[in-house]
């Protein structure tokens, strides 16, 4: 089946926080704004409004869509809400890109957001339950035994997530959005700081933010219309799969390998490390880069740290930059962590990233993943058609 | 009987801090002063309560404007069985009320002695709390008015602090019922007895029982099987600072994916009568049990998990987790 091609416009974010000074609706609407800005487009040229957030009770707003709408100018026009645990910005996008391929419309907003401090995302997810026993205690303890067996499976060095941490630190000081600025911070202090859920150190671990992303996307003729710079969305791809099941490979699950099969077969991509200039991955926790690397096909299996000790993923003088934006690990407004992945991704192909900008990116990669990482969300763009 | 569905309550509730943002940082500081406050909208007419974006045009709002505390009953319905946190434990009317000076109404309780005391374009009033601190709940509900009562808008005082942001506390009450196979499950825990369900076409075994292969997407066998209380750890975190939410659980802690000898998946259980150090994956582990008369239908019967002293398992795939190989559909 053929599809209409689409294209990013603009992307508009908050300054992640701790605390965003206004109400969520302001928050949505300074995102969305910045977005139409950068794109040109007014709040008339809207044909829909495409949103996604994380799990209600992480924010106890239930229907934020309904809420919302106005805030996004979405009177009179379609709005739908995604959810997918913390791959739902990812989702989202690919969702309002599929709204464009499918010929359905020809400009979408869409936004993802979070205002955790609003509530308290660690309580969210150690919700208690009857007849159960439980000792989780937030994402940190779920994921810190998978990590465990990713370092025992490549036998890799026990301070490579150091590695990870400190470089998306310092990527973080070029991007004026990143909530977490911390231009003295070192190598030995982020090695020192204290374990929470060992083998992950707090500075291992990303902030609490508020924050929201909105993208405008447009169909070939909008696109081609446009005065400035656009990305041209190569692919998108999403998978799930169960959260537990015999033989499930929890370190590189196979809806993470089939979603970046998928998404690289459409854009074209077959040396997936030579043809990507720029990744914007979701690592919420310093190892997942390595895990990532290996899982989206960039390393082979158990070689991925290999290319965080050579420094391969740093924007200073790496190969394949990572996080160039600094990532989830210097901004985390959960629902919105997906949508800045595929937003910075685009920036980069439209050479809009400013200080963080990798030099000549022509293709870049959007990754977000959610759950019990068992959902995904992927998108290759281009700076050409 | 035994087929029966456990239940039990669930109660979720948390206070939510909002940040207010201006508009309605202004409606909440006028409550908490005794005005009530609209805003303009885009065509000049009056929205109340106020919002920040114009529902029409989508535009920015910000002109509050005072309104009175006296309107007019623009339809309503009766509400004969109040639920707890409503405004009032006696019936009650829910109406939609537009007071003097605003365009659209708001939506609030009206006490009367029944039915038969409402209408359609009667006039009500505001009842006020008594002590008010910039929340919704400051206004309690609304009166019939005499018709001489005017209601005009009281002069907002000058240099009073703004509200910036708001509790807003949520309950939700459930009854959570854990299914068929779980509440089995549950109630051979009463007994000691671990039990599992099996899938017909894989073999794989889980614990808890599901009632469904995850694997193969089909119904278990109607059976579940019995399983010892003895495993390995396949992986494991070490919590080694205080989490908040909780605090019957000091560090450092472990805990543990728990395979049982004969289980294809994992589960999470807690480590005990071990040095967090000494952990190892592979370590063989057995159940430690609450005392006999203390047992009940709960999975909290097991409070963790201790070393058995046997030799490590081996593991090969450090990739894959669970048993699958002990399957095969035999």
């Amino acid at each position: 089946m053929g599809k209409e091609r689409a294209a990013v416009l603009g992307v508009g974010q908050t300054k992640y926080d701790t605390t965003y000074p206004g109400s969520m609706a302001g928050m949505l609407r300074e995102a969305a704004t910045n977005a139409l800005e950068m794109s040109g487009k007014g709040w008339d040229d809207i044909d829909a409004v495409i949103m996604g957030k994380a799990p209600d009770f992480f924010e106890g707003v239930m229907m934020p869509e309904v809420y919302l709408a106005e805030a996004l100018g979405c009177v009179g026009k379609p709005i739908m809400r995604v959810h997918t645990a913390g791959s739902v910005g990812g989702s989202t996008a690919c969702v309002a890109t599929s709204m464009i391929q499918s010929g359905v419309h020809e400009t979408v907003l869409t936004i993802g957001w979070e205002k955790q401090s609003e509530s308290n995302a660690m309580w969210a997810l150690s919700l208690p339950q009857p007849f159960a026993t439980s000792v989780n205690a937030g994402a940190g303890g779920y994921f810190s035994p998978i990590i465990r067996r990713y370092m025992m499976m490549t036998e890799a060095p026990e301070l490579i997530g150091c590695m990870v941490a400190l470089k998306d630190r310092k990527h973080a000081l070029n991007n004026p959005y990143a909530h977490l600025h911390q231009p003295d911070l070192t190598f030995e202090q982020v090695v020192e700081s204290p374990m929470l859920w060992d083998p992950i150190r707090y500075s291992e671990t990303c902030p609490s933010s508020d924050g929201a992303c909105a993208i405008v996307l447009g169909s070939e003729k909008v696109a081609e219309a446009h005065d400035g710079p656009v990305a041209w969305i190569k692919g998108i791809a999403m998978r799930s799969e169960s959260g537990s099941f015999a033989g499930r490979n929890m370190v590189s699950p196979a809806a993470s390998e089939a979603c970046a099969d998928d998404v690289f077969a459409q854009a074209g991509i077959h040396d997936r490390r030579k043809e990507i200039d720029a990744v914007e991955m979701y690592v919420p926790f310093s190892w997942y880069e390595p895990m990532w690397l290996e899982s989206l096909g960039f390393a082979e299996k158990g070689q991925g740290w290999k290319m965080v000790e050579e420094g391969a993923t740093s924007i200073d003088g790496g190969d394949l930059p990572v996080n160039c934006s600094g990532g989830v690990l210097s901004s985390n407004p959960i629902g919105a962590s997906g949508m800045i992945r595929f937003g910075e991704a685009a920036l980069q192909v439209m050479g809009l990233a400013g200080d963080h900008q990798v030099d000549g990116a022509k293709t870049a990669v959007g990754h977000a993943y959610g759950g019990a990482a068992q959902y995904y969300a992927m998108w290759v763009v281009g700076a050409d058609k | 009987m035994a087929d029966e569905v456990l239940t039990a309550p669930l109660v979720l509730e948390y206070p939510f801090t909002r940040t207010t943002g201006p508009v309605i940082g202004g409606f909440l500081t006028g409550l908490r002063e005794g005005v009530i406050h609209g805003v303009r909208r885009s065509d000049g007419t009056v929205m109340c309560p106020p919002l920040e974006y114009d529902p029409i045009t989508a535009a920015p709002l910000s002109e509050l404007v005072a309104v009175g505390t006296v309107g007019t009953v623009t339809t309503w319905t009766w509400n004969g069985e109040p639920r707890a946190q409503q405004p009032f434990t006696q019936p009650f009317a829910w109406a939609m009320i537009t007071l003097d000076g605003a365009d659209t109404p708001m939506l609030h309780a009206v006490f009367v002695d029944s039915a038969d005391d409402m209408a359609t374009g009667m006039r009500v009033e505001v009842v006020w709390r008594d002590e008010r601190e910039g929340h919704i709940t400051d206004i309690v509900g609304f009166i019939s008015a005499v018709a001489s009562t005017t209601g005009e808008p009281a002069a907002m005082p000058s240099d009073v602090e703004q509200i910036q942001s708001v509790r807003t506390p949520i309950r939700m009450e459930y009854t959570y019922t854990p299914g068929r196979a779980l509440s089995q499950y549950l109630r051979a825990m009463k007994d000691k007895r671990i039990l599992g369900d099996k899938c017909p076409e894989t073999g794989e075994v889980s614990v808890p029982p599901r009632g469904v292969s995850s694997v193969a997407g089909k119904p278990t066998l109607p059976e579940l099987v019995d399983l010892p209380d003895t495993g390995y750890i396949e992986s494991f975190n070490i919590t080694r600072v205080p989490i908040k939410m909780r605090p019957d659980l000091t560090p450092p802690y472990v805990s543990a994916w728990i395979v049982l000898d004969g289980a294809s998946v994992g589960f999470m259980g807690l480590g005990m009568n071990v040095e967090p150090e000494d952990v190892r994956v592979g370590m063989r582990v057995r159940a430690v049990w609450k005392p006999d008369d203390e047992l009940e239908m709960s999975a909290q019967n097991i409070l963790g998990w201790e070393p058995t002293g046997e030799p490590d398992e081996v593991i090969t795939d450090y990739a894959r987790v669970g048993r699958l190989e002990q399957g095969g559909g035999q």
